[in-house]
């Protein structure tokens, strides 16, 4: 594997491998000296175009806890805002020489675009509304830790389904891994043709109990504003996960942060049926797996694609020999 | 319906190339469906003009045996196709202001290496095209670089705003040949309907980009399974076709004439056969690629697949052929939209709408449509040339005594699109890579050569 860019491109034996590799590495974090030298002398860039603390802190944590050095790349207050292209930006940043970048941008596809123009392994840390494959990777290893396998399970996923990225990779992933999925939501928010990933489609809650597992979707505020949802209460009386809907046999997901009050119940989050924050511990190892993936056992990375002087250089000389 | 505003004294198409080409087109495939020819021929251009067809192999070269002047050979060897040369009402030459994307001389040459003998320009340039100076201080500018001949059509509305008409009377008078807000659609029906009423005093066309934009907004591509699957915000289909069938019920209410630019989608055909259906003086264009894409096509998140508006379905796009193929649907146009390509080198949702078209619409066409058995060659010429009487222009045509507007094709002639570049000064072309079979070798327009290919072997130059 030469990037991570979307479940998309990951068969089932792909995420097995990970989510095992994750298991292994799960073990370091409960070490008094929580660090392996896998990656030493590897360079991480994590490069973020929209504000997130926890996805970056995560991944910045997965890193270190491999020995590899890490460098933030915040956009904001940064050469972007001076309105330098991503092009610009990656390849500038090249100039460092990372081994991997971790990119989270507001961009359907960018991260693949961005794999195009440098020798950096590339990790999707969200691109747009289209995936988010580390998420859904770790919510593989934490329901395997907490059920099992999930063959033939029922796996509904609730809320915002048009604005989620998270949504996209994890129907993805979960049917992957053999479980079956059912979005529900607000016709308003269960994009047009969501049926072709394969997943059922629910307007209501009324079959939720059919369900294994519950994955609620963070439900955001300026989404009222542009009128996707009439109001928030109406939201939540139709779409939350609360004690009177969820089941005793049920495990409840979300990604975090959660809205307390508007798509899970205050008392479903501190259920024991909750693996929020088992979630946010399968992060760092999962990402541990994914760089450890794709750099370990790899050569050091040559310097970025030629500079656009010397490429221009070298091709003037050639013409001069002949 | 006549114009009390006439432009009669002001010439609707300006610029070419001012040499009048001397020819002699041997044995020659001539096709002119309006003519009803199809046949093999010879044919003389002498002094810019059609002077003689004549049965294959009886013209003599003049110039090699007493003629009264020297002329160029080309040899069809009863293969070259000659056709009229092509027209397209929708092209945009991003001239004045984005001449980094493409200029009235690197458009024209674009188009004439298309086959085209003629284009519209749309006026969505910086500053936009909504005053009688700058169509003058254009027509200038086109009168000395343009390789073929070209006519403008200025906003509707001030600066594209939706808010104020132009003043379309004066406008006209300069040679306007109708009027767009093309790249935006006219939202408000009551600003459109005064466009409608004022078309009384001045004429022209009211050319119509058709897009609601409450449903259009925020959207990226086709709205469907790949939107969703990506997670882009999609189009709907009918964010067109409501459009389409509201100004169409608003022109047959004025009885005034509209003509419908890139239609899309199967329900924007239903809606242009609706109107015809009831008498209402409308028509329609379509685009290659909206003629050989989909949605399909976008998956790959190539921004060269990125226009408005977007590739729809392959049940939409099996429509437009049965509707240009039918004659619902009158005409092709490229909607050539020139980019940057750092412009185009960004993520899908970031780039700006547009593929180039002129130099590939031919080609693919023929490739994806008249060899795949699903349009006739001569029902695509047609379509190619229908353009120029929609907006009230002579089309052009093989006969004696006319101004030769001619494109000579190979159509046997394989090639990549944009293997050796293009003429345009964008590449954002979304064919390129492609294998098409017919290659535009020579285009005359307005009587002079306009575009000469390098493949074309000049047998008897002299």
């Amino acid at each position: 594997m030469n990037h991570l860019l979307s479940i998309e491109d990951l068969e089932r034996a792909d995420i097995e491998r990970i989510v095992t590799q994750a298991e292994a590495f799960a073990e370091v974090s409960d070490r008094d000296i929580k660090k392996v030298p896998a990656l030493r002398g590897r360079m991480v860039l994590n490069l973020f175009y929209e504000a997130s603390t926890r996805t970056r802190s995560s991944f910045e944590l997965a890193a270190k806890r491999l020995s590899a050095d890490v460098v933030n790349f915040a956009a904001s207050g940064s050469s972007v805002e001076k309105g330098e292209s991503l092009k610009d930006t990656v390849l500038t940043l090249s100039a460092h020489k990372p081994d991997a970048i971790v990119l989270r941008t507001p961009w359907v596809g960018a991260a693949e675009l961005v794999s195009r123009w440098c020798s950096a392994a590339i990790v999707n840390a969200g691109d747009g509304k289209h995936e988010h494959p580390t998420q859904a990777l770790l919510d593989v290893y934490t329901l395997r830790q907490r059920v099992g396998a999930i063959d033939g399970a029922s796996i509904w996923i609730v809320g915002d389904v048009a604005h989620s990225r998270v949504a996209r990779s994890n129907v993805l992933a979960f049917q992957r891994m053999g479980a079956k999925v059912t979005v529900a939501g607000p016709p308003t928010l269960i994009p047009r043709g969501i049926e072709g990933l394969g997943c059922e489609v629910r307007y209501t809650l009324d079959e939720l109990h059919t369900a294994d597992v519950v994955y609620a979707l963070r439900m955001q505020r300026e989404r009222m504003s542009e009128t996707w949802v009439p109001s928030l209460r109406e939201y939540a009386s139709w779409y939350q996960i609360n004690g009177a809907r969820l089941t005793p046999r049920q495990v409840l997901m979300h990604p975090g942060p959660v809205n307390r009050g508007v798509e899970l119940s205050g008392e479903v989050v501190d259920s024991p049926q909750a693996v929020i924050t088992a979630q946010v511990e399968a992060g760092v190892v999962v990402r541990m797996a994914v760089l450890y993936e794709l750099l370990a056992g790899r050569d050091a990375r040559p310097a970025a694609g030629p500079a656009l002087g010397e490429g221009g250089r070298a091709s003037l000389i050639g013409s001069q020999q002949a | 319906m006549s114009a009390v505003a006439s432009s009669s004294d002001v010439e609707p198409l300006v610029g070419g190339p001012r040499a009048p080409a001397e020819l002699l087109l041997r044995d020659v495939h001539t096709l002119d469906p309006r003519a009803g020819i199809d046949a093999r021929h010879d044919v003389r251009v002498r002094g810019g003009v059609i002077a003689e067809v004549g049965a294959p192999g009886t013209l003599p070269l003049q110039g090699e045996g007493g003629g009264d002047g020297a002329q160029e050979l080309v040899e069809g060897e009863g293969r070259l196709l000659l056709a009229p040369g092509f027209f397209d009402p929708h092209v945009h030459l991003r001239t004045p202001g984005q001449e980094h994307k493409e200029d009235i001389d690197s458009g024209t040459r674009a188009a004439a290496a298309g086959g085209f003998a003629g284009v519209i320009a749309m006026p969505n340039t910086d500053p936009v095209l909504d005053s009688a100076p700058l169509l003058r201080s254009l027509r200038d500018a086109a009168a000395r670089e343009a390789r073929v001949p070209v006519g403008f059509l200025p906003a509707i509305t001030r600066g594209l705003e939706g808010e104020q008409l132009t003043e379309m009377a004066e406008l006209r008078g300069e040679g306007a040949l109708g009027f767009t807000d093309d790249g935006r659609p006219v939202a408000s029906a009551g600003m459109l309907r005064k466009a409608l009423q004022y078309q009384r005093l001045c004429g022209g066309v009211l050319s119509l980009h058709e897009e609601d934009p409450t449903l259009s907004r925020g959207g990226a591509m086709h709205e469907g399974a790949v939107s969703a699957a990506l997670g882009i915000a999609g189009i709907p289909s009918v964010a067109e076709s409501t459009m389409v069938a509201r100004d169409a019920a608003l022109a047959g209410y004025e009885d005034a004439r509209v003509h419908f630019q890139h239609l899309s989608t199967a329900a924007s055909v239903d809606a242009l056969a609706d109107a015809k259906a009831r008498g209402f003086r409308v028509s329609g264009e379509v685009c290659p690629h909206h003629l050989l894409l989909t949605e399909e096509d976008v998956r790959g998140l190539d921004t060269r697949m990125k226009m408005y508006p977007p590739l729809a379905t392959e049940a939409d796009r099996v429509a437009l052929v049965e509707g240009l193929r039918s004659g619902v649907i009158d005409c092709i146009a490229t909607d050539h939209a020139p980019h940057a390509r750092d412009e185009k080198e960004v993520p899908f949702e970031q780039a700006p709408m547009g593929t180039t078209g002129l130099e590939s619409a031919f080609a693919a066409l023929h490739t994806g449509l008249v060899l795949t058995g699903a349009l006739g060659l001569s029902e695509l010429v047609e379509r190619m040339t229908a353009g120029a009487a929609l907006f009230e222009l002579p089309t052009p045509t093989i006969a004696v005594g006319q101004p030769a507007n001619l494109a000579l094709v190979d159509l046997d002639a394989v090639w990549v699109a944009g293997e050796h570049g293009w003429e345009s000064r964008s590449e954002n072309c979304c064919f390129a890579g492609r294998r098409l079979q017919g290659r535009v070798l020579l285009t005359l327009a307005a009587g002079a050569i306009a575009h000469r290919d390098r493949t074309l072997a000049l047998a008897g130059a002299r």
